[in-house]
């Protein structure tokens, strides 16, 4: 199929304003010797086959009852999201470099700014960097920009973080020098060992702590109490997120005495399907006197000759394609039309749709909870409060476990051994507003035959 | 991928391009430092070179060094090997450059950066030009990401999701960025942490971009192996078409000598100072006529500049009538200058002021009290 509307005719014509004989000839400036005869690759297919194809991969993968959360969550998306989000004005838009042509896009990305802003109690937002994890490393390097020593950054990141940010953090950060140091957590109650900070008091390179909420196992941090203790250091407060649990919870914005300075996350929980880990997008919020060391494109509202009210990019001198080398971030092309479909989504909820999200999730996720504690052998590890994700010790190894139930058409979570050789028993386990009682009585039915059977496990 | 880039190992974790320059660049310094060749902390980009190139090499820790273009549209050779030295850690370079043109001396540029113990990367940003007809691996880059949101079509979005994967040559297999997916005598399955010890890292937290990559691979497959040249091919004539018209009626090009790869410079210069109309307001005047204006001021080094890239998609009706509309346009700037100053006229909003945005931020709304 080959997508291009020229007809023989049209061909000849162009070719003969250009006095040439043939196509090839264009190529002429390209050493004869680089010239590919021939791709060995196969000939194009019909979108028929392809999509017979595409339909047999698709089925090779789990469709079942879905327990597994871990920095993803299956929400409903209400059917207007996408319908709206796939409309030609949004989908094939072009980056809004021409303001007065844009308006659509650049309204609707203010309003995301708008809402994502209120959500979080932050001042501003960026209009969206790739996704949660590569959000906190372009936090963690702006916090670095903002900070006044030249050189010796260190950035304390709770080992309750979702060790991939932890990774992607360290993969992109650590180029520049910076040095990344996980705290310990106690394995207990499943959120970090404060006592654990004591060992950073009095060093002078600490340019930043990273705190989640809720973190990686669903639990709540004392985020006030962290908060403050950064601040009184002259430390920069960093929050990762859930955009869901903050419609519920105390927003970054209110973090301890002064807020958190800058707010990071992932959106997909906002009207991203989950689809293999992507295209998500992560969010950014700060405060005001942080902005012009944000990364990523941001909208501004501004009037036009006749001072009617319209919406441009600004800031445009901290990026790169002004800036260049001195630019605030490499980042060009963001995830715009998940922005797309995450403001839809949360104008259709609206805050009170978010809350009764995370009310219902977590609901869920207490009730399964209380159902799992019933059964022989099982047990729910960390105390205090949770968000919808909680802990659960199996009396087997909990990958055998995973594959069995999944066997069965329920995947029952992670298997928190391939992170943690002392939770190699323990699943991460996550209740979102899409089950029902009747599903979570699947669940623990599913999990009380794979344990008889897993007995030799 | 591999056999389109010429490559030998490929990775589908970058989020957009310039997250692939990222991982592109990152692998160059793990490549070196791998050897405990410590000593090489520059990166060269000529000064055509997108924003994006600049930008990715200092994230990388890198000091970045310019070298200039000549007149013709190539990169200075001379300007590049006084540039060359033991502190080089590698060359950036697009290909079709910036400015619209192949870059002849390609060869000889490869064999000077590796001499000098450098590695070449391909910023795949203008892959479309030569797609399925020149590989990036044969003409002796060492590492390159694509951008699949342009050359593999995958929906533009208003600015994203794009994707950008990375390819590579056998010296920096063992570098690309996880998860990838490894074929063990048939069980597909990510390689991440342990089994893929020297890689750079994962850039994400999951697969990268996938569902765009889906997007990619389903376009890839429809064109296979005839496609993809025949979008080179009709990219370029379109380009080489529409530069030849805009020439006829009256306008400049900045490397009028060449052939056009899928994109060309015209410079308005000349219609400036005869009528003090900017390259920026016929931008805005061609918002009235319909039609998307080109990317303007880019290359930095051409004045008053557009950069027009018709895409192959575009028919001979659809280039003519930006033509015509082009000629209107400059018997406008001639005529009545002030009136293209004021445009656009026919869309939502008038011309916007971005200084009063940038100075009295506004970026999210306040119920007013």
């Amino acid at each position: 199929m080959p997508f291009i509307p020229h007809t023989q005719d049209d061909v000849s014509r162009m070719l003969a304003a250009l006095n040439l004989d043939s196509v090839q000839q264009l190529f002429d400036e390209v050493p004869e010797n680089l010239l590919v005869r021939e791709l060995n690759i196969p000939e194009g297919v019909t979108e028929m086959t392809l999509l017979r194809e595409m339909k047999q991969r698709a089925e090779a993968n789990f469709s079942g009852a879905m327990y597994l959360g871990a920095g993803a969550y299956e929400h409903h998306i209400p059917a207007a999201v996408w319908d709206v989000v796939s409309r030609g004005e949004f989908m094939t838009a072009y980056t809004p470099y021409q303001a007065e042509a844009s308006q659509g896009t650049l309204q609707l990305v203010y309003e995301y700014q708008s809402m994502m802003t209120a959500l979080m109690a932050m001042d501003v937002s960026n209009a969206s960097l790739y996704d949660g994890a590569s959000a906190l490393s372009e936090a963690i390097l702006m916090a670095v920009r903002a900070s006044k020593r030249r050189s010796g950054h260190s950035v304390l990141v709770a080992g309750t973080l979702n060790p991939r940010y932890t990774r992607a953090a360290r993969a992109i950060v650590e180029t520049q020098g910076i040095d990344v140091q996980v705290l310990d957590f106690d394995h207990a109650r499943l959120t970090l060992d404060e006592a654990s900070l004591s060992a950073w008091e009095g060093r002078d390179d600490l340019t930043a702590l990273v705190i989640p909420m809720p973190n990686f196992f669903g639990r709540i941090e004392e985020v006030n109490r962290l908060t403050d203790w950064a601040h009184q250091r002259q430390i920069t407060v960093i929050g990762v997120v859930n955009p869901i649990a903050v419609s519920y919870l105390l927003p970054p914005g209110q973090w301890g005495q002064k807020g958190a300075d800058i707010v990071v996350g992932d959106g997909q929980p906002l009207g991203l399907p989950l689809a293999s880990g992507g295209p998500y997008f992560g969010f950014m919020c700060c405060r005001q006197s942080l902005v012009r060391q944000m990364p990523g494109r941001i909208i501004g509202r501004t009037v036009d000759l006749e001072g009617r009210t319209g919406f441009t990019l600004t800031l445009q001198a901290r990026e790169q394609h002004i800036r260049r080398a001195k630019a605030t971030s490499n980042i060009c092309t963001n995830q715009g039309l998940a922005v797309t479909a995450a403001t839809i989504h949360m104008a259709l909820l609206g805050g009170e749709g978010l809350q009764s999200v995370a009310k219902a999730s977590m609901a869920g996720a207490e009730a399964l909870k209380q159902k799992l504690a019933r059964v022989s052998g099982v047990s729910i590890v960390g105390v205090g409060p949770g968000f919808h994700e909680f802990v659960v010790r199996l009396p087997r190894e909990a990958g055998k476990v995973v594959l069995k139930m999944a066997e069965k058409g329920v995947l029952p979570g992670l298997d928190l051994g391939r992170e943690y050789p002392l939770l190699r028993d323990c699943l991460l386990v996550c209740v979102t507003e899409t089950k029902t009682l009747a599903d979570l009585e699947q669940y623990v039915t599913v999990l009380e035959e794979t344990l008889k059977e897993c007995s030799a496990c | 991928m591999k056999e389109v880039t010429g490559m030998a190992g490929v990775s589908l974790a970058p989020m957009a391009g310039a997250q692939g320059e990222f991982a592109g660049i990152a692998m160059i310094r793990a490549y070196h430092l791998s050897r405990n060749d410590t000593q090489r902390d520059e990166i060269i980009v000529p000064t055509a070179a997108h924003g994006t190139n600049p930008a990715t090499a200092t994230m990388c820790g890198y000091k970045v060094r310019e070298v200039p273009v000549l007149p013709d549209g190539d990169v200075d050779v001379e300007a590049l090997k006084a540039a060359l030295g033991p502190q080089t850690a590698g060359l950036m370079l697009t290909n079709p450059s910036t400015c619209g043109v192949f870059e002849r001396k390609i060869q000889e540029i490869a064999r000077l950066v590796h001499e000098a113990g450098g590695l070449l990367y391909y910023d795949g940003a203008n892959l479309n030009a030569i797609l399925g007809k020149v590989r990036p691996g044969d003409m002796g880059f060492d590492v390159m990401h694509m951008n699949l949101h342009k050359t593999f079509a995958t929906p533009h979005g208003g600015g994203g999701p794009g994707s950008g994967p990375v390819a590579v040559n056998a010296r920096l297999k063992p570098f690309l960025p996880t998860p990838f997916v490894v074929n063990e005598n048939g069980r597909l399955d990510w390689a991440e942490g342990d089994q893929a010890p020297q890689s750079i890292g994962p850039l994400s937290a999951f697969a990268g971009n996938a569902g765009i990559n889906l997007r990619a691979y389903a376009y890839a497959r429809l064109l296979g192996k005839s496609g993809m040249p025949r979008v080179a091919e009709y990219a370029t004539l379109n380009a080489n078409y529409l530069a030849r018209r805009l020439v006829d009626v009256g306008y400049t090009l900045a490397y009028p000598q060449r052939r056009a790869s899928h994109e060309f410079i015209l410079t308005l210069a000349p219609e400036e100072r005869a009528t003090g109309v900017s390259a920026m307001d016929f931008a805005k005047r061609l918002l009235d006529f319909g039609v998307h204006a080109p990317t303007t001021y880019f290359p930095l080094l051409v004045p008053e500049c557009f950069l027009i890239e018709p895409t192959e998609t575009e028919g001979l009706d659809e280039l003519d009538n930006f033509v015509e509309a082009m000629r209107q346009i400059r018997a406008e700037a001639q005529d009545k200058p002030e009136w293209v100053k004021g445009a656009p006229y026919t869309l939502p909003v008038r011309r916007l002021d971005d200084v009063k945005a940038a100075r009295e931020l506004n970026l999210a709304y306040k119920a007013e009290s």
